[in-house]
């Protein structure tokens, strides 16, 4: 019989571990919240919007729309868009089960479904990490995704004069967009310094002629900087937001390279937005609910073929380590292809094998130039808020923190509320956990994973509904 | 804030009208809710416990900042759900006394 994979995920990790299964001969069902494939790396425009030239905003577009094609087109591919993965259980200690809502994005109504797969392949990706500072919680700070989602999902630019801060190589496209777009940019702002920057790019300088695709792309941001006169400076952050209801205000200042604030140097510039991000944070809530091993509490763990330590779990792409979508896209590859029961010693495997390990490399580089400085909390002060849907402030959780009696993840989260919010500690959870770190505790552990209605989890779900896959086959 | 003009991805507006809290908006088809309000001028829709305005922080469905109620359907992330003609856009808070 055909082997069932079911691929939570449709950006570059999950579009291509369904290749990779539909390769080994399996029948897949791949799952996205979002309407179009492509995740956030390969954010569509919306089909409303007819673009005539869509592949003007990516890089990389052309390979992404022959992948896209061939899998949603493929035969033995059931593609589910709009379809919410709100929990995974293991009811019998076999492959998990996969619990689905489809339909419009928080609906009312939409249908549930339960789908047991022969194997899963969880791609969920990830979503910007940032880092508190005073202010941050001011309408027009918006994560440096935010801005990118925007610009390049709806063609809508975030603001007229804005600054770009934090850490990473994901500064530079965001400026790219936002200058492609007319936006004025003041800025980039790479928190570390100079020489921790090029120590990281400057290791191992023999791997990089293998990687000159990704390095060759963020030349060119760094070009287009340069000829726009935008400034990219190092060794200096956003420490304070300021304004009357909404962003007015951007306080810099330089630091050392544990980024701690140098005295004297703050600057003040005027900006209508302030796009921020400090790296990644793995959606981890699915590979622990379904059991998977943690690596260092960051990331799913996963063995030389993405297999996760749970029986028919496979794990691709950001949540097996911050790598960028070229790692992601090999990853899934070999995860779908192993899902899908090919032999692990066949050709195409050692191959993929291989290109997934040289595009590791280049995020080992990227992780070395861009690291979170240890004095970052030296930003915060008594009132800043940590936990933005509770509003709990840092004065509140060093006293929860510094109290023995309430020194538990748990009573730090039941006496101080962060966490308990709607975003269920995703936006604060791992900064909480690194300001308290006795307080223990998964800030990953969420059994329901996305909102459900009581009116939906009172319906009794289809199980394993076949669908589109019978209709494309008879179509032959 | 606004749509990028002349766009080079070559987009075409098909207008669309939804209603925030009764006032009628403008937007175009395609745009989620929280591009709606963007575009329109409006930077913050919601409000925190403490009475803080709040709109769009992430912009991928994570924060959860951006939630309204549409069509009486309370707690959809702005940012996730697609317009359609004719929506009704209210605004939540969760400042005590404000029954949004």
């Amino acid at each position: 019989m055909t082997r069932r994979v079911v691929v939570v995920g449709a950006g570059p990790a999950g579009l291509g571990a369904a290749a990779g299964a539909l390769r080994a001969g399996a029948a897949v069902t791949l799952l996205d919240a979002a309407e179009n494939p492509g995740g956030q790396y390969h954010r569509m425009l919306p089909g409303a919007f007819a673009a005539a030239d869509p592949g003007r905003l990516h890089h990389g577009w052309r390979g992404f729309e022959r992948l896209r094609d061939h899998v949603l087109g493929h035969a033995r591919c059931d593609w589910w868009p709009e379809s919410a993965v709100w929990a995974v259980e293991r009811p019998d200690r076999g492959v998990p089960h996969v619990h689905v809502l489809r339909g419009e994005a928080d609906g009312a109504g939409r249908a549930r479904h339960v789908l047991v797969p022969d194997a899963l392949v969880l791609a969920p990706g990830a979503h910007d990490r940032v880092l508190p500072f005073p202010g941050w919680e001011l309408p027009g700070v918006h994560t440096a995704g935010a801005a990118q989602a925007l610009v390049k999902g709806e063609r809508l630019v975030i603001g007229d004069s804005v600054l770009i801060a934090g850490t990473g190589p994901f500064l530079l496209p965001v400026a790219a967009s936002l200058l492609d777009a007319g936006a004025a940019v003041h800025g980039v702002l790479e928190a570390n310094t100079a020489s921790t920057v090029a120590r990281g790019w400057g290791r191992r300088p023999w791997e990089l002629p293998a990687e000159s695709g990704k390095a060759g792309e963020l030349a060119g941001y760094l070009g287009l900087l340069a000829r726009r006169r935008v400034p990219y400076r190092t060794g200096r952050a956003v420490v304070e937001a300021r304004g009357d209801g909404r962003v007015e205000e951007a306080v810099t200042a330089r630091l050392r390279p544990d980024w701690s604030v140098v005295p004297g140097t703050e600057r003040t510039i005027a900006v209508d937005a302030l796009c921020v991000t400090h790296g990644f944070s793995p959606r981890l809530e699915l590979p622990v609910a379904a059991g998977c091993a943690l690596r260092d509490g960051a990331f799913t763990e996963v063995d030389a073929d993405q297999r996760t330590s749970v029986p028919g779990v496979h794990a691709a792409g950001e949540i097996t380590g911050i790598a960028g979508a070229q790692a992601a896209r090999t990853e899934g590859l070999l995860a779908g292809w192993i899902a899908g029961g090919g032999a692990p010693d066949a050709p195409e495997a050692v191959r993929t094998r291989r290109s997934r390990d040289r595009a590791r490399a280049f995020a080992a580089r990227l992780a070395a130039a861009h690291p979170i400085g240890a004095a970052w909390p030296g930003w915060l002060r008594p009132e800043t808020v940590v936990c933005r849907c509770e509003e709990t402030t840092y004065g509140a959780l060093l006293s929860a923190g510094g109290d023995p009696s309430r020194n538990s993840a748990h009573a730090v989260r039941l006496g101080t509320r962060a966490g308990l919010g709607p975003c269920q500690g995703r936006i604060c959870g791992p900064t909480v956990a690194e300001l308290l770190p006795d307080a223990g505790g998964n800030p990953h552990h969420r059994p329901v994973a996305q909102p459900i209605r009581l009116g939906e989890l009172a319906q009794p779900p289809v199980e394993n509904p076949i669908e589109n896959t019978d209709r494309k086959e008879s179509a032959r | 804030m606004r749509l990028v003009d002349d766009d080079p991805a070559g987009r075409r507006d098909v207008p669309l009208r939804i209603t925030v809290d009764g006032e009628p908006v403008a937007g175009i088809t395609g745009q989620t809710i929280a591009g709606v309000l963007l575009a329109s001028g409006h930077r913050a829709w919601r409000t925190g416990p403490s009475g803080a305005p709040r709109g769009v922080f992430c912009g991928i469905g994570v924060c959860f900042d951006c939630l309204v109620t549409v069509n009486g359907v309370r707690d959809v992330r702005a940012c996730a759900r697609r317009a359609h003609e004719g929506d009704t856009v209210t605004t939540q808070s969760r400042a005590q006394g404000d029954l949004r």
